[in-house]
């Protein structure tokens, strides 16, 4: 069974993304448990800068070679950072979705809506039950 | 609900570590290594896929003949001995029940029919609904059905089966045997590569794989799941029921025209069929490539310059072997030249498109 890096300081969504908070600001990506069940990644569409997104609501799509699956927000805010190299370079995801393969930045609305996203261990309970 | 039914080779892939889903019923492997990888594997060496997901119904007796005839769109009376071929099951509406390998075993007295899995209940009931006195029998529960395809596929089963399945003509098949089971291989398949499809009693299926994969080590074999399958199929545009064929499209207009014989023969739906092509057929089934950046999917549909809705995506994917976005759409008939330039609605974006020549890829 393949063991992933979960950070401990990073929060989780039960969509299988992660969130790295400093002060109010979000650095989004996918989990390496996520990046593995789509398979190889070809296609990325990310918002643009200045966008608005949404607690739990999607934001953009990540493609592979079968399906089409949407990434959604962890936190409310306004997108202020989104990852060109991805639309270049797809396949980042697969290879270091925690690290180089950040989505976007988020200047977050509300720090209490950390309160729905997951730590660590709840996380890796997640994965352990999906599985 | 019914429970999820198991293939006899459910074992041999949970052993390979595949990934399992639901397919029309089934517990069926997806993946094993990576999609591209497979997919890549069966265009230069060999693959193995369980199909033994698909149903087999047997048609016995003076009167199979006749049944088959008419309830299919393609000539029986021309398949001898050990020859099959390519067919449709037309309802009685202008659309299709199934689309079906007919096998002949006997001529005159004993045919195989190989149906799609999801189909099956379906076309055994409406098979029987209408037959003409045939013994229809469905034999599903009783083969296994392993699909070697590849440029290397046929030295294999050569090495395996002992039966020179690589001096067989395509579409024929011979009866053999393995351990002592009965093994039909016929040189059949869906990938558009060599090869052929191995039936099997269930018993001796996870012998027969196991030995398929042992004996082609240095052949590079390696198992293939359903996306590698759907992507073969793919990029040679051939049909998959529920995406490019269904109860209600017309068959000329999905392009399975060489295989219906309206001069030679009367068989079910022929009217409703030909009445819809002599009126003129609004929409063709055509392939496609992107000329802006995006990937088409099923159901997407498509628009004209004037935003005028002209069609709707069958399938779509990236080719692994090109590394390009490719797709299937029905689209209106004036639009369904080559070269043709359309839009392709990808989630309220307008991505421009044009139809292409097709097979995706000569092989």
């Amino acid at each position: 069974m393949a063991t992933y890096h979960i950070p401990e300081d990073y929060y989780y969504s039960k969509d299988h993304e992660w969130a790295q908070v400093d002060e109010n600001i979000v650095t989004v990506g996918i989990t390496e448990f996520a990046q593995q069940a789509l398979g190889e990644i070809v296609y990325v569409e990310l918002p643009e800068e200045g966008q608005k997104v949404n607690q739990g609501e999607p934001f953009g799509v990540v493609e592979s070679v079968k399906a089409v699956s949407d990434l959604y927000a962890p936190v409310s805010g306004t997108v202020i950072e989104v990852n060109m190299s991805l639309t270049d370079d797809p396949s980042v995801l697969n290879d270091n979705p925690m690290n180089d393969g950040w989505l976007i930045r988020i200047e977050m609305d509300s720090e209490k809506e950390l309160a729905n996203l997951m730590r660590s261990p709840d996380y890796k309970k997640l994965i352990a039950e999906a599985k | 609900m019914s429970e999820q039914k198991k293939t006899p080779l459910c074992d041999e892939h949970i052993k390979l570590g595949a990934r399992m889903v639901d397919f029309a019923g089934w517990y069926m492997p997806v993946q094993y290594i990576g999609l591209r990888e497979e997919h890549n594997n069966v265009r230069n060496n060999v693959g193995l896929f369980d199909v033994s997901h698909m149903g087999e119904i047997r048609f016995k007796g003076p009167k199979a003949l006749a049944t088959l005839e008419w309830l299919t769109t393609n000539e029986v009376t021309k398949l001898n001995d050990g020859e099959a071929q390519y067919s449709l099951l037309p309802n009685d509406k202008g659309g299709l029940v199934d689309d079906i390998i007919v096998y002949c075993v006997k001529k005159d007295a004993d045919y195989m029919v190989c149906v799609n899995a999801s189909n099956k209940d379906k076309d055994f009931a409406w098979m029987t609904l209408n037959n003409k006195g045939a013994s229809i029998i469905d034999e599903s529960s009783e083969w296994a059905q392993i699909a070697v395809q590849g440029p290397k596929a046929l030295t294999l089963v050569d090495r395996v089966l002992a039966n020179n399945a690589s001096s067989m003509k395509s579409f024929t098949f011979v009866i053999g045997k393995f351990k002592g089971a009965t093994v039909v291989t016929a040189t059949t398949g869906y990938t558009g590569e060599k090869g052929c499809e191995i039936f099997i009693k269930t018993a001796e299926a996870p012998a027969l794989w196991q030995a398929l994969l042992e004996q082609g080590k240095d052949l590079g074999v390696q198992a293939i799941g359903l996306g590698a399958r759907d992507t073969l199929r793919t990029e040679m545009k051939y049909s998959l029921y529920g995406h490019e064929i269904d109860d209600v499209k017309n068959p000329y207009a999905a392009g399975l025209g060489w295989v219906i014989k309206p001069s030679n023969k009367d068989f079910m739906g022929k009217k409703q069929i030909l009445a819809d092509k002599e009126k003129g057929l609004n929409q063709l089934l055509v392939g496609f490539k992107m000329l802006d950046k995006g990937i088409p999917r099923q159901g997407y549909e498509l628009f004209d310059k004037n935003d005028q809705n002209i069609g709707k995506v069958t399938s779509g994917t990236v080719s692994p072997t090109l590394d390009e976005p490719i797709g299937i759409a029905y689209i209106a008939t004036q639009h369904a030249t080559e070269g043709s330039e359309f839009f392709v609605d990808i989630r309220g974006r307008k991505v421009k498109a044009k139809v292409c020549k097709t097979p995706f890829i000569q092989k």
